[in-house]
């Protein structure tokens, strides 16, 4: 029943990397996500990335229907989900097929051996068994007969199917990854408690598979429990584990708060953006108004209309849904009232991979519409710092009275890792830039504040500032509109001014391990982690010459960017997507020679490549 | 926002300091002018009115109206009018369209917001033509039509607006032609007595484009005997001497003659606008002689806004969450010390 191979020592380890692979109905983004948040009680920073297909149900054991959740538990800092893994569970033939290339040599494989069936091999197009024809030789493989063993655990729980017994096998594995990394099953008991509380028999069958998978690992000598990773050293505080797509929404209720605003959504459903919506529109007791709009054009313009009439108003899409709102932030921006849209990008061009990430769409972002058309442009680059950059992106829409664009992407989105609360206290204050009471004599909607140039914010239902904007040109003064030549190009200019000038509300990009030297690697948005952690391992192993910078303002570019850049003999941009964010540097500063790293598979990077790429430019 | 008991404005309040480009002789001017006078009838404050409007001649409307407005792009104007009353459901809100912006580029906007019903008003210039673009046919033009796209006449077969609003769900659908401004006026301040998405259907003539379009339904002369102008409660009846009427023969409505084959007035159809089935909505939209103008159909019905609110209320209500903080601490939290 259980063979183990390649003995292993008991180990006290850092960090590790844990992969839960299955078929999509397994169970799997459940199983990992319960490990994570428990593995973050218990005070370990952690990384999460679900990877999964964009069939809701694919057929069953097949190759690309196999759902996955990565997660990376530390008493160290941990920045990414991880590369390489050091254990991974595979619920079939196909998540071990596709997924056994990220193990380790000599690591752990678990599998439910139950599964290993004719068909299932054939499925995931295995001429032999992996079990038996010694392929596995290099991995220390336990074979756990789990679909038996979560049967017998279930023999004496009354009301349960067939279907309803297979599906809690998760649980299994999940009490045997618990007991080996000597994790407590109290979290996810009360999950139980909690999700099945009006159906007990559920409760107790989970409980009851969960705690079978645990003494099993238990009673069997031949699973160490070896493995111990203390609690990571965090920041004093209080933490809870937040969802990159969750980080944004609760970014948009704070800055609405703060802000003294009412916040609208319109929205349209897209992957992997759908999230947000799904966050916003359980707030109402905030008075989140949260639409479900007929597409994502309606998504947009009602969020105009809502900004027009003085809510903190925001859209949410990815790639394509951009493509469509592309006229409609023209409009925002030409009529100059604060909106924030949300591009959670994916692979694109077109439909693309909708499920995975990619930074492809800056350029789309930057340029994306017709006429002369610049909006500040910002990107997150943690789940957690999700929460900051919405805020940001509000508090710029409100007090420059503009459109902004926030790029996130699938990786960050889906992923979860701590966050340190912020209460409404330490945020930053948001200053509206309604007018509240019109003044004496004329009011005119584009009088503009001499530092920011933003304009004044009029809201219907406020007596003597009614007025009329919309798409055409209009006068710099009055806001009428103008066909005049020269009031054209000087509008173009003042709105193209007042975007540089967001220049001296933005902090400096920040170098990291080095203020100068011979490369500087140079990334922007979801890659932060990738990027960062590289750097580190490089810096740790003496390669003190490799510096860091990462840039979560775009347009504009924070003032010291040329500086930052001028003290690197070699630049080298790192990014998803075929080098948009190099292209914009050089637009910017010519004289530097920019190398590129690039990535287009909808993959986050893997440390190894970056850290032979990274070697290779300072040799 | 005080309440409004007696009149405080007149026309001259609401037309704006901006010259009207409109061709001379359209019914556009009828229109708006129809506009500046139903406003001071209609007991708002001048501040919370909103005009909104897409791309075309008639979008152009609300740069005339000393109110709030914005003047957007193609087809959008619903969408942009959905979230400025969601924002503030206090607004009197206007969608001001035509044939293209609304049924063409905008046609999925255009059914969303009638199957919603948020309380806000459309009105739709009809001229079954695309004047702005200097002549092309529209989704109302005819079969057979030439214009500059249809040389050789237009083989694409109309919407009827009325029709694509009932299938969309609309609760209030009103017809007018473009030269009875006293009429229009009334039926303006009608749509905004009404709770939930109004829309009327104006014919207006393109004088440039496509003029003479509806002479033969509207023209003075001949509108009494071809248009059967419906108010809720009253009788079927029409024509210059009013011996006209209509009633069910089996499923059809049909034309007699009061007086003739033992008619009288007692045996015609009375008109149901507040009927929740729009089958007789339907037909009477659907009638070409006599055409129907008037309110066709009126029904009250619970606004999007009402249910949101009703909404938002129970959950404010049994919600533990007042700032945003209760939430952030709640749950499953964790201290590092």
């Amino acid at each position: 029943m259980i063979t183990t191979k390649a003995k292993l020592q008991p180990e006290v380890i850092d960090a590790v990397v844990i992969r839960f692979v299955g078929d999509s109905g397994d169970g799997m983004q459940l199983t990992g996500s319960q490990f994570s948040d428990t593995s973050a009680m218990f005070g370990n920073d952690i990384a999460t990335f679900p990877n999964y297909p964009s069939e809701i149900r694919a057929p069953q054991g097949s190759l690309y229907g196999v759902s996955g959740f990565q997660v990376h538990i530390g008493s160290v800092e941990i920045s990414t989900p991880g590369d390489n893994l050091d254990l991974l569970v595979a619920m079939n033939p196909a998540g071990l097929k596709t997924n056994l290339h990220a193990l380790k040599p000599g690591h752990t494989i678990i599998v439910d051996s139950d599964s290993f069936s004719k068909k299932n091999l054939e499925k995931a197009q295995y001429e032999t068994n992996p079990l038996t024809d010694g392929s596995l030789e290099n991995y220390r493989v336990i074979q756990v007969d789990m679909t038996s063993l979560t049967k017998a655990a279930l023999k004496n729980v009354e009301g349960l199917d067939n279907k309803a017994i297979l599906r809690s096998k998760n649980m299994f594995a999940l009490g045997m990854v618990y007991w080996m990394y000597g994790r407590s099953k109290e979290h996810t008991v009360s999950f139980f408690n909690k999700k099945f509380k009006s159906t007990p028999h559920l409760i107790e069958s989970n409980t009851n598979v969960l705690n079978a998978g645990f003494y099993f690992a238990e009673t069997l000598e031949l699973i160490p429990n070896a493995y111990t990773i203390s609690p990571a050293k965090m920041n004093p505080g209080t933490y809870r584990i937040i969802m990159g797509n969750d980080a944004t929404a609760w970014g948009f209720l704070a800055a609405a708060e703060k802000a003294g605003l009412e916040l609208f959504l319109g929205s349209y459903p897209i992957t992997p953006a759908t999230d947000i919506l799904h966050e916003l529109v359980k707030h109402k007791h905030f008075g989140v108004k949260a639409f479900q709009a007929e597409d994502e054009i309606a998504g947009i313009t009602s969020a105009i209309g809502a900004s027009f009439a003085g809510d903190l108003a925001i859209t949410t899409t990815s790639g394509p849904g951009l493509a469509l709102k592309g006229e409609a932030i023209g409009l925002a921006m030409i009529m100059e009232l604060p909106l924030v849209i949300v591009n959670v990008q994916r692979g694109g061009p077109s439909t693309g991979l909708p499920t995975k990430t990619e930074q492809s769409d800056l350029l789309q972002a930057m340029y994306g519409r017709n006429g002369e058309s610049p909006v500040i442009v910002i990107a997150a680059s943690t789940p957690a710092n999700c929460f900051k950059y919405a805020y940001e992106a509000s508090k710029l829409a409100l007090e420059h009275m503009t459109p902004v664009i926030l790029l996130t992407d699938g990786y960050i989105a889906n992923g979860s890792a701590p966050w340190k609360i912020q209460s409404l206290d330490e945020l930053p204050e948001i200053k509206n830039r309604i007018t509240k009471v019109a003044p004496e004599g004329v009011w005119h909607p584009y009088t503009r504040d001499e530092e920011t140039l933003a304009r004044n914010w009029g809201i219907p239902g406020t007596p003597g500032l009614e007025h009329r904007v919309g798409g055409l040109e209009k006068d710099s003064v009055t806001g009428n509109v103008s066909h005049n030549p020269e009031n054209h190009e000087k509008m173009t200019h003042i709105r193209a001014e007042k975007i540089k000038r967001v220049q001296n509300y933005i902090p400096d990009v920040k170098t990291e391990f080095a203020d100068a030297g011979d490369l500087l690697v140079v990334g922007w948005g979801g890659t932060y982690g990738s990027l960062h952690s590289a750097v580190k391992q490089l810096n740790d192993e003496g390669y003190s010459n490799i510096g860091f910078a990462h840039f979560n303002y775009i347009n504009p570019l924070p003032k010291n960017t040329e500086e930052v850049l001028s003290k690197f003999k070699k630049i080298v941009v790192c990014e998803l997507n075929n080098g948009q964010f190099a292209k914009i540097l050089k637009i910017n500063f010519g004289k530097f020679d920019f190398l590129q790293k690039n990535k287009i598979q909808g993959l986050p990077f893997g440390n190894n490549e970056l850290i032979e790429e990274f070697k290779k430019l300072v040799q | 926002m005080e309440a409004i008991t007696e009149q405080k404005y007149t026309f001259k309040d609401f037309a704006s300091d901006q010259e009207v480009r409109w061709c001379p002789g359209c019914d556009d001017y009828v229109i708006l002018r129809s506009m500046q006078k139903a406003l001071p009838e209609m007991g708002v404050n001048r501040e919370d009115v909103v005009f909104i409007s897409g791309i075309g001649c008639s979008s152009r409307f609300p740069y005339y109206m000393n109110t709030y407005g914005m003047h957007t792009i193609h087809g959008r104007a619903p969408g942009i009018a959905s979230g400025v009353k969601l924002a503030n459901p206090k607004l009197s809100v206007w969608v001001m369209t035509g044939d293209g912006d609304a049924m063409a580029i905008g046609g999925n906007h255009f059914i969303h917001v009638l199957r919603r019903n948020i309380d806000l008003n459309i009105v739709l210039f009809n001229n079954e033509i695309y004047g702005l673009t200097k002549g092309q046919f529209s989704p109302t033009s005819k079969v057979g039509q030439k214009t500059k796209s249809s040389p050789y006449g237009n083989t694409q077969g109309p919407f009827s607006p009325g029709e694509l609003a009932l299938g969309a769900g609309a609760r209030f659908f009103a017809r007018i032609g473009g030269n009875v401004p006293k009429e229009i006026t009334q039926m303006l301040i009608d749509a905004h007595k009404f709770k939930g998405t109004s829309l009327i259907e104006v014919l207006q003539n393109c004088v440039i484009f496509n003029d003479g379009c509806f002479t033969h339904l509207t023209d003075k002369d001949v509108k009494e005997d071809k248009q059967v102008f419906l108010e809720h409660g009253k009788p079927m009846i029409f024509g210059k001497n009013r011996d006209k009427g209509i009633i069910l023969n089996k499923l059809k409505l049909e034309v007699v003659t009061i007086g003739e084959n033992g008619i009288t007035q007692e045996d015609l159809l009375v008109h149901d606008a507040k009927e929740k089935d729009p089958t007789m909505h339907q037909m009477l939209i659907r009638l070409t002689y006599p055409l129907a103008t008037g309110i066709i159909r009126s029904f009250d019905d619970t606004t999007l806004e009402e249910q949101e609110d009703a909404l938002t209320a129970q959950v404010k209500a049994s919600s533990k969450f007042k700032k945003v903080d209760d939430l952030f601490f709640s749950g499953e939290t964790y201290t590092v010390n």
